[in-house]
């Protein structure tokens, strides 16, 4: 009996670079040796197209991808709002790409984990995190369960599995890989999602991420949704070739090219590399084409990188409209529940701001917590010193002076 | 003179140096077309060209990579890494090659053209990753040079100096003063020497040492100790890289006391070096120990940020340990 591990071998002792076969005529590949087509099935006016088959969904599941759809993109208007009203400090859409969120995180099961960039709040919401837990941690108060230490929208909830987001470029990626390396090795047929952009694919953790991966054989899927722009830079300038894709080969990886903004089609393309990630050990390389219809954050104005018509050219193209235009002609929801739903989720997020809004920030004590499992004694005479101070000039420290005792 | 604001210093000395010499280039993530996330390097691209003033791919190891190549041909690359936060997978790059690059090759090559700008520091809702202020780990770097300018007017001359100096220069920018510090600065060239503090404000009864952002910080707390009576002399360093050691030595030995008010985390912040040679060379002149304001030894905390922050308060309070010592 040959086992997996020794067939791969017996596979990789083939592609000895000895073993080459050797040519006698010079042959430059071309550039653009690969030319890989954006798998489909909803066409953009939400009909099926002849001959393509749609991925297992039963009406359950389909209406819970579309609730959570309608409900991350009220999140996101009414977050964008809430921070030009100067209520938060800072927040991040996913305008436009969350199909490719939604739909990847459908196809995973729950416990395998997610390794999220920071514009897949879709994925999170799919998962079960609550309304209440989004507004906690993008007030930075006192029940978030990151304590209130990091800027909006870098949510984790290990009880979600759902490792927390972290601002540097891409070094998810060769975490994922190492957290998928562990579950492999336990054995418990689970395997790692780590999201992506296409500006973070120029990050050196991809390179080594997807080498590692490909090398050591792990369940990990990486997810590269290319939007078309890191912050104000296009793709066009980010890299030559075609795309993120291309490239596993060169890794000796699986990939597939995908319509982000058709669910269907993300949905039917991560449950196949969730197969072979955990049946087959294969890690895949998935590319979700989409368009970041959002500014970058907050923090950035499109306009001065692109012009409207662009933006106006890729809006026919948004994900949402094309998955309800489905499910009406499918007959699983109509235009008024549809609607009546939308409303509903805007009521309450409403609720859920108001009332984080109201909790006080993480009690002072909490700053030296966590930078080690326990406090060291330097951390605590910091501590002590910084409340004597605190004490001292109350009225310069409004949120924690009222905690001190 | 005209008025302007840190950045606007800045994407003047970048003007000046690029209409000086055309080895002068300025490239970066979103620096091109858009000028930079916060502007920095705005028109450029218009007034030089796309081969002077270009977006890069998303990979500060490949920014820093490329403009030691390109600093090692003879030209003076000035590279921006978008937030300080995010020059660590440049780490390698900037304390293996970029500080090594001279001295390995016994001078056969070297990168003296190169200047890094980035900005750095905190007070702006940053979190963890828009707030650090990691000049310590680059001190601790023999080969490089470090300054890290005030205002407007110390940015321009600073940086065209940084640019045109004969040795790598990494130049932090403070980003919470980008558009609140507006001073008169001239439009044309003129430089500041690298390596020289400057005495901001003369006193007799105590030295508070300071760089960047923090100076202004320092001048709130000498405020507060004059309403006491008490006279600061305050020093910005400027360079942290060789830094001034005589300036700061001359004035403790003049005042007795010292203080030093930095926003990195308290433990190995660059004011541990400041306090370890002001003991060194004016032991018997002090009347008290050196005291360090910081920020704490935590990560830097988005809600906590207030408390975290080695504000005017915590700095008059080391002043007046000092003074009651």
């Amino acid at each position: 009996m040959v086992s997996p591990r020794e067939k791969a071998m017996a596979k990789q002792m083939a592609k000895d670079p000895q073993k080459t076969a050797v040519t006698t005529t010079l042959e430059v590949i071309p550039a653009n040796a690969l030319d890989i087509p954006m798998f489909q099935v909803l066409k953009e006016d939400g009909t099926v197209h002849k001959g393509a088959k749609l991925p297992d969904i039963n009406k359950e599941l389909a209406l819970k991808m579309f609730s959570t759809m309608q409900f991350i993109r009220v999140l996101d208007e009414r977050m964008i709002a809430a921070q030009r009203q100067g209520r938060i400090s800072f927040y991040l859409s996913s305008l436009g790409e969350e199909a490719a969120a939604i739909g990847s995180a459908a196809a995973l099961q729950f416990e395998d984990m997610i390794m999220g960039q920071y514009r897949e709040q879709g994925a999170l919401a799919f998962r079960g995190f609550t309304i209440e837990q989004f507004m906690n941690q993008l007030f930075s108060n006192a029940k978030d369960l990151g304590k209130g230490r990091q800027m909006p929208v870098h949510y984790g909830c290990a009880a979600l599995n759902f490792m927390t987001i972290s601002s540097p470029l891409g070094t998810q990626i060769p975490q994922a890989t190492g957290y998928a390396f562990g579950q492999k090795q336990s054995g418990e047929k689970t395997c790692t999602l780590c999201y992506f952009g296409e500006g973070a694919a120029s990050e050196g953790d991809f390179h080594a991420g997807l080498n590692m991966a490909a090398v050591y054989k792990v369940p990990v899927i990486f997810f590269c949704r290319n939007n078309g722009y890191a912050i104000s830079t296009p793709a066009s300038e980010q890299f030559a070739g075609d795309g993120i894709a291309p490239r596993a080969t060169g890794y000796g990886m699986k990939a597939i090219r995908v319509d982000g903004n058709d669910i269907f089609a993300v949905y039917a393309a991560t449950q196949e590399a969730r197969r072979l990630a955990v049946e087959e050990n294969e890690p895949v390389l998935i590319e979700a084409m989409s368009y970041r219809m959002a500014g970058h954050s907050t923090s950035d104005d499109p306009t001065g990188y692109r012009t409207r018509e662009e933006e106006d050219a890729r809006r026919v193209r948004e994900p949402m409209v094309r998955f309800r235009n489905w499910l009406l002609k499918k007959g699983w929801i109509t235009e008024e529940e549809a609607d009546a739903q939308q409303q509903s989720h805007k009521e309450t997020v409403l609720a859920a701001l108001k009332e984080a809004e109201t909790v006080p920030v993480p009690a002072l004590e909490e700053i030296i917590v966590d930078v080690y499992d326990t406090p060291t004694q330097a951390l605590q005479e910091q501590l002590e010193s910084l409340k004597a101070h605190i004490k001292k000039y109350p009225d310069a420290y409004p949120k924690t002076s009222g905690g001190v005792k | 003179m005209a008025k302007m604001n840190l950045l606007q210093a800045i994407n003047s000395a970048l003007d000046v140096a690029m209409a000086k010499n055309d080895k002068v280039s300025v490239f970066g993530e979103d620096v091109g077309h858009f000028g930079g996330v916060f502007r920095a390097t705005s028109g450029l691209q218009e007034k030089y060209g796309r081969n002077r003033c270009f977006n890069t791919p998303l990979v500060e190891q490949g920014i820093i990579g490329f403009a030691n190549g390109l600093a090692a041909q003879g030209s003076f690359p000035v590279a921006e890494i978008q937030f300080g936060d995010y020059i660590f997978p440049a780490f390698d790059q900037i304390v293996n090659e970029t500080a090594k690059f001279r001295y390995r090759s016994g001078n056969e090559f070297n990168v003296g053209g190169l200047t890094i700008r980035t900005p750095y520091g905190g007070g702006i809702h940053g979190g963890h990753y828009h707030s650090q202020s990691p000049e310590a780990y680059f001190a601790h770097t023999p080969g490089l040079k470090i300054v890290i300018p005030r205002n407007p007017y110390q940015a321009k001359g600073l940086l065209l100096s940084a640019i045109f100096d004969p040795n790598p220069v990494l130049f932090m920018e403070p980003k919470r003063l980008y558009r609140a510090a507006v001073g008169e600065v001239p439009e044309d060239d003129y430089t500041i020497p690298l390596g020289k503090a400057e005495v901001v404000q003369e006193g007799t009864d105590v030295t508070v040492v300071g760089w960047g952002a923090q100076v202004e910080v320092i001048e709130r707390a000498a405020e507060l100790a004059a309403k006491d009576g008490v006279s600061v002399e305050i020093i910005d360093l400027r360079s942290i890289l060789p830094w001034d050691a005589d300036t700061v030595a001359k004035s403790v030995m003049k005042t007795g006391r010292a203080v030093v008010s930095q926003e990195a985390p308290h433990t190995m912040a660059f004011g541990s070096e400041v306090a370890a040679t002001i003991q060194e060379q004016c032991f018997l002149y002090l009347e008290s120990p050196v005291m360090r304001a910081s920020g704490l030894d935590t990560p830097y905390p988005l809600a906590h940020e207030k408390e975290y922050f080695s504000d005017h308060l915590k700095t008059y309070e080391a002043i007046k340990r000092s003074l009651n010592y």
